[in-house]
């Protein structure tokens, strides 16, 4: 790999520095010279900072001779949830050790792991607050930069109503800032808030939520080591969750299993891997149902398990005839004889897992995708025991818990949605009234209206106002934590961005949003830190929770997230009161919340939420719970995650980190739920049946579950939801203790039949079905039809930019609709999309690097990280090289069907057949050129991140899946040349 | 005293980089020096394996032959390391290394290559043990601190070992015998004139 590093490059140097006065072999004063001309901006920068107002953040060796502190926290960069042990002195983190008692990580780490100390020195960490002022950049102070934000924020919802802000939050939250900022977006009176997980895991949520009643990974990363056979399809855990190897690859050596890697790339984890099958990209359904056809046609499904608990196969039958070997070559490529064997391991030498990313969920078949991955876990019995499942990986560190704690357009925290019992259920939860809460916004129809995606905001600020239904274009933006080049179409956010009244951005970086756009004011840079330099609890892939204690305090001028958000709400009473508008916030808002000074206690958030998160099981997991998990991390099994027979009372019987759901309030002792829906387990001790989300019968076929139920159960067949009128019912009301029906009927008065288990604040619902061996939410079918979705049952559909045009008319994407107040073109773009495939002929996907995450401002200001991926490159295929006069290392231009004419991106070239012939790949997580402009000098002076590079979303397409509004940036088109 | 080894179980190793960022946390080593780098072989194509490269710490160290001014030495460990006081940055060690891993900080003619700088074992350098001054030459001594080098002790995969040799080869025998396959112990043969029998 020439392109990967680069020799000869100094950087600040910290080793080599010291050298000079202790060896003969010093740096002279040229070298000197020519070295700090490459970080000349950082080093300069850093001179230019009065340290009378900065804390500094310089780290030095450990100090062998006085004590030294040891603080866990959890690493920042992926959702497999390692644990981070920091050894500090002075308030400075000066040595990171391995965290051996973690279950999940034991000791070890990732390249972004190992490097997440260097966050914290920050040299390229935005250091204090700033706006742009005539297209300058000015340092302003955070009193100062709250009044201005707080005073345009409430202008513009003077003059264009709340829905005209979007709150664009962070999968790099807490889950207590989580909820803390999607609780602002209700008292703000809108539905427009967002964050990654719009546009990594959106279509996992909906589509495997809709099959059986919640959205996460079914079991766990160390769960893995139990299977026996594992697809892993659309996903490159080697590089995005390398750590996750470790159980990935420790199950395949003690169980010999069959580890199955589906992917358009011959991926880092393919090379590990007893099967790699290459796709076509885009192609997932027509080989799910390839690999379904071999299984029927054989009789190797499940029968008894589909027969007790799942709903509506007969109809996926007939989708799958429609697809024998022959048609699934002729559309996947995929020849029919490997998937017959792959059809034979995973029904057979079972249990077995499928594990998916974002190969699956970034299409716009997203949600079809990841339905029909888990109706061939269903169709072979793979759900709700151990080593099978649907284990999603999520992305960045929170995203399940920002995801559970509803940043999200479509729901209140913990998928209450937003209908009017939702917004009462949060209202009683939050001590204010609920006619209040109508009143913050325009109207109880948009109270209860979805608000507008991540992937489309740019659209909401551009597209004519009779086109966006809500009272005003978008006109403000608030941004905290989140790059500004994740999203497709960045020519188009471009301008977007220019158009918008207000740009807030508030990171630890100055990130993409700083520089992408022509603007020249009404910009704000606010200095946020790391999760290092704060506390909270985040959410694993797997449910887990875990609280990570501040390391040291937040460097520079930065302040965590829970005190911006605290700041801004006194800005914006007092903007407010100036206007005479009776809007309020803080008072309100932290009504039950304790604030230290200008802080809001994240254990008092925590709070909150379990008295709020009945619905998914959020209640249970007291700060004091999670903490003595972390404490004790190593007395739970590394397989089972339960806490072992020499584990503390406190703890005992626990599974690690509280999985939710985590019933009852938190002196119920629940132990949280390990393993999804498995009947194999008492309800007390984890067990569940699916949820019976989706009523009781359809069409005079039931939906409860037949014959199947979790162990000790008193009811032995499938069952509603409860709710008090189930609970009179059968004759278990009278359960209840007199301070629950106090509680019950405080909120509710007498006529509480009504009342169910996700909105009985006293847990009494809760306590007395699990009591009897029952699961709160019901014992029902899991969906193979869910005929509320647009493909109930998965079809495929031709991506929108395909090279494949002759398929096009057999297998068209959706027609044109509408959707998250948006229109949502999808058969015009793709008839005109036909016309341009000749001149791109070459499909574009992307993916992730191990070395950057996400965006990439941070990993890619990390200098550690840095120096092992220092340019932006595209794999492609040597026959696609060859027939364009490329060699490998050499510079290329790179151009999409909807970039502006003639105009190329310039990226260097990977000439490798880890892609196939046709297919080009390139990274995420660059930024900083836009379309061949070095836009270095328009970051904040030190600020910018070393590397930089350009963004494949300046090459990616229109595409947005129909349930959810995720983009596709798996398949698009575009041409290489030789630059 | 036990005798230190690195042992890289390729069959394992998924070019992660952690011990990399690893090496550069604990011992704040520069842009432009990789004291440890992962290499791929067979990049992109089926058999694509990787391999984490550092000093492996030779028995009868072929830098320590040719040094010039005698600068290396090997501890009761059997790791060795050099002293960069004595070092002239001749570069004949790079020369002699069949691993690629003494580094220079800088590059140029006639002699100014700087200080050779290499894998220390996590083991500090000549100075007195985890003093300031030793840290600033070499690096950590996580030896002396009762720790292994942090490389090992963080690889995402658990495929980089570091320890006594007797007990890595052993770890090494169970892994393989309990998954019926394992790619020999990478740079033995070289490094200490053996290998790991099954």
């Amino acid at each position: 790999m020439l392109i990967k590093r680069s020799e000869a490059r100094a950087g600040k140097q910290r080793l080599a520095a010291a050298y000079a006065g202790l060896s003969s072999g010093g740096l002279d004063r040229r070298a000197f010279l020519k070295q700090a001309g490459v970080t000349g901006v950082g080093l300069s920068a850093l001179g230019a900072i009065p340290l009378t107002t900065v804390r500094p953040a310089a780290a030095g060796p450990v100090n062998h001779a006085e004590p030294v502190t040891r603080i866990k926290n959890v690493c920042t960069h992926c959702s497999v949830g390692c644990t981070v042990t920091a050894e500090v002195q002075h308030g400075v983190w000066v040595g990171q050790e391995p965290s051996w008692d973690s279950p999940i990580n034991r000791g070890t780490h990732c390249a972004k792991g190992a490097s997440v100390r260097e966050l914290v020195h920050g040299d390229r960490r935005l250091k204090y607050p700033m706006k742009l002022v005539g297209g300058q950049w000015q340092r302003m102070s955070w009193d100062q930069a709250m009044e201005e934000i707080g005073d345009k924020l409430m202008a513009v919802r003077q003059a264009s109503g709340p829905d005209s802000v979007f709150l664009l939050g962070s999968a790099k939250y807490t889950n207590e800032a989580s909820y803390l900022f999607r609780k602002f977006a209700a008292f703000w009176g809108t539905n427009n808030v967002d964050h990654q997980a719009r546009i990594c895991h959106s279509t996992t949520v909906a589509g495997v939520a809709n099959t059986w009643g919640y959205g996460a990974m079914t079991n766990s990363y160390n769960d893995i080591r139990n299977a026996k056979t594992m697809i892993i399809m659309g996903g490159n855990p080697a590089e995005a969750h390398p750590v996750s190897l470790q159980h990935v690859l420790s199950g395949k050596e003690i169980n010999r299993a069959n580890m199955i890697v589906i992917d358009p790339r011959f991926t880092r984890t393919a090379a590990h891997a007893t099967e790699y099958v290459r796709l076509r990209p885009g192609t997932d359904i027509p080989v799910i149902w390839g690999i379904l056809w071999h299984i029927f046609q054989n009789g190797w499904e499940d029968k008894e398990f589909i027969r007790q608990r799942v709903y509506g196969m007969d109809e996926v039958r007939a989708e799958v005839a429609k697809w024998p070997p022959a048609e699934v070559e002729r559309v996947s490529g995929v020849p029919g004889a490997q998937l017959r064997k792959v059809a034979e391991l995973f029904a057979t030498q079972k249990p077995s897992t499928l594990i998916w990313c974002m190969g699956a969920t970034q299409k716009t078949v997203g949600t079809a995708n990841v339905r029909a991955y888990s109706i061939l876990l269903l169709a072979t019995g793979n759900v709700g025991a151990a080593g099978t499942g649907a284990n999603i990986f999520r992305g960045h560190t929170n995203v399940q818990g920002a995801t559970d704690l509803g940043l999200d357009v479509t729901s209140l925290p913990l998928y209450y949605g937003l209908a009017d019992g939702a917004w009462k259920h949060w209202a009683r939860v939050w001590d204010v009234s609920y006619e209040s809460m109508v009143a913050r916004f325009d109207s109880k129809a948009m109270m209860e209206t979805p608000g507008i995606p991540t992937t489309r905001y740019f659209d909401a600020v551009t597209l004519p106002k009779d086109q966006v239904e809500q009272r005003d274009n978008f006109k403000a933006m608030f941004v905290m934590g989140h790059g500004g080049n994740t999203v497709t179409r960045m020519p188009d956010a471009v301008k977007g961005l220019e158009k918008l009244d207000l740009l807030v951005v508030c990171d630890p970086h100055p990130t993409t949003f700083s520089v992408l756009s022509g603007r020249k004011d009404n910009t704000y840079l606010l200095p946020i830190c790391t999760n290092f330099e704060t506390d909270g609890s985040r959410t694993a892939s797997n449910r887990s929770l875990q609280w990570g204690y501040k390391i040291v305090d937040p460097i520079f001028e930065s302040k965590t997230d829970y005190e911006a958000m605290y700041r801004l709400c006194g800005a914006l009473d007092r903007a407010a009161e100036k206007r005479n508008m009776p809007i309020r916030f803080q008072a309100e808002m932290f009504r039950n919340i304790e604030v230290k000074g200008q802080e809001p206690s994240p254990e008092s958030i925590l709070r909150e939420i379990n008295r709020g998160g009945w619905s998914t099981g959020y209640c249970g997991q007291s700060p004091e719970r999670l903490k003595l998990h972390m404490q004790h991390q190593d007395k739970f099994d590394l397989v089972t995650l339960r806490a072992k027979a020499d584990a503390p009372a406190e703890i005992a019987n626990d599974f690690y980190g509280l999985p939710w759901p985590c019933w009852g309030t938190p002196e119920f002792r629940h132990p949280g739920t390990h393993i999804l829906y498995n009947t194999n387990l008492a309800v007390k001790d984890g067990g569940g049946t699916f949820r019976a989300r989706f009523g009781v019968e359809r069409n005079g076929v039931s939906l409860l579950a037949d014959g199947s139920y979790s162990k000790d159960s008193a009811l032995t067949d499938g069952y509603p939801e409860f709710t008090i009128a189930v609970l009179k019912r059968l004759g278990w009301f009278e359960e209840l203790t007199a301070d629950e029906l106090a509680n019950i009927r405080r909120y509710f008065g007498e006529n509480i039949d009504s009342v169910s288990w996700s909105t009985d604040l006293s847990g009494g619902i809760q306590r007395v079905a699990i009591a009897h061996g029952c699961i709160p939410f019901g014992n029902g079918k899991a969906r193979a039809n869910a005929w509320n979705l647009p493909d109930p049952i998965p079809v495929h559909r031709e991506p929108i930019y395909t090279p494949r045009t002759d398929l096009i008319a057999q297998y068209p994407t959706l027609p044109d609709r509408r959707g998250f107040r948006l229109p949502h073109l999808g058969q015009s773009v793709q008839n005109r999309a036909k016309e341009l495939a000749p001149n791109f002929p070459i499909i574009l996907t992307s993916g992730r690097l191990v070395e950057y995450e996400g965006g990439g401002e941070e990993t890619r200001s990390n200098r550690w990280l840095a120096e092992l991926q220092q340019e932006m490159f595209v794999e492609i295929n040597p026959a696609d090289a060859a027939s364009r006069n490329i060699s490998d290392g050499q510079w290329v231009l790179v151009a999409g069907p909807e970039m502006p004419r003639d105009k190329w991106t310039k990226v260097k070239a990977l000439v490798t057949e880890r892609v196939g012939p046709g297919v080009a790949f390139m990274p995420f997580h660059f930024a900083g050129w836009f379309m061949q402009e070095d836009q270095r000098s328009k970051y904040p002076q030190g600020t910018d991140p070393i590397v930089l590079g350009e963004s494949v979303n300046t090459v990616t397409t229109y595409g947005y899946d129909p349930v959810t509004f995720m983009q596709e940036t798996k398949v698009t088109l575009c041409q290489i040349r030789a630059a | 005293m036990a005798r230190m080894k690195f042992l890289l179980d390729s069959d394992r190793c998924i070019e992660c980089n952690a011990c990399v960022t690893a090496c550069k946390n604990e011992n704040e080593v520069p842009w432009g020096i990789n004291r440890r780098r992962v290499v791929t072989l067979n990049d992109g194509k089926p058999g694509e394996r990787s391999v984490s490269m550092a000093c492996m710490h030779c028995t009868d160290a072929p830098c320590q032959a040719v040094c010039p001014v005698s600068c290396f030495y090997t501890t009761a460990d059997a790791v060795v390391l050099h002293d960069k006081d004595l070092c002239i940055g001749c570069g004949y060690c790079f020369y002699a290394c069949p691993f690629g891993a003494p580094q220079y900080p800088r590059i140029g003619n006639f002699g100014t290559r700087g200080k050779m700088d290499k894998c220390t074992f996590c083991a500090g350098g000549p100075q007195e043990d985890n003093s300031e001054a030793e840290f600033i030459q070499y690096g950590s001594n996580r030896l002396a601190q009762g720790k292994l080098p942090l490389c090992a002790e963080m690889c995402s995969t658990k495929a980089l070992l570091a320890g006594d040799g007797e007990v890595i080869a052993q770890i090494y025998r169970e892994r393989v015998v309990k998954r019926g396959y394992g790619s020999g112990a990478w740079g033995w043969r070289t490094a200490y004139r053996e290998t790991v029998t099954i």
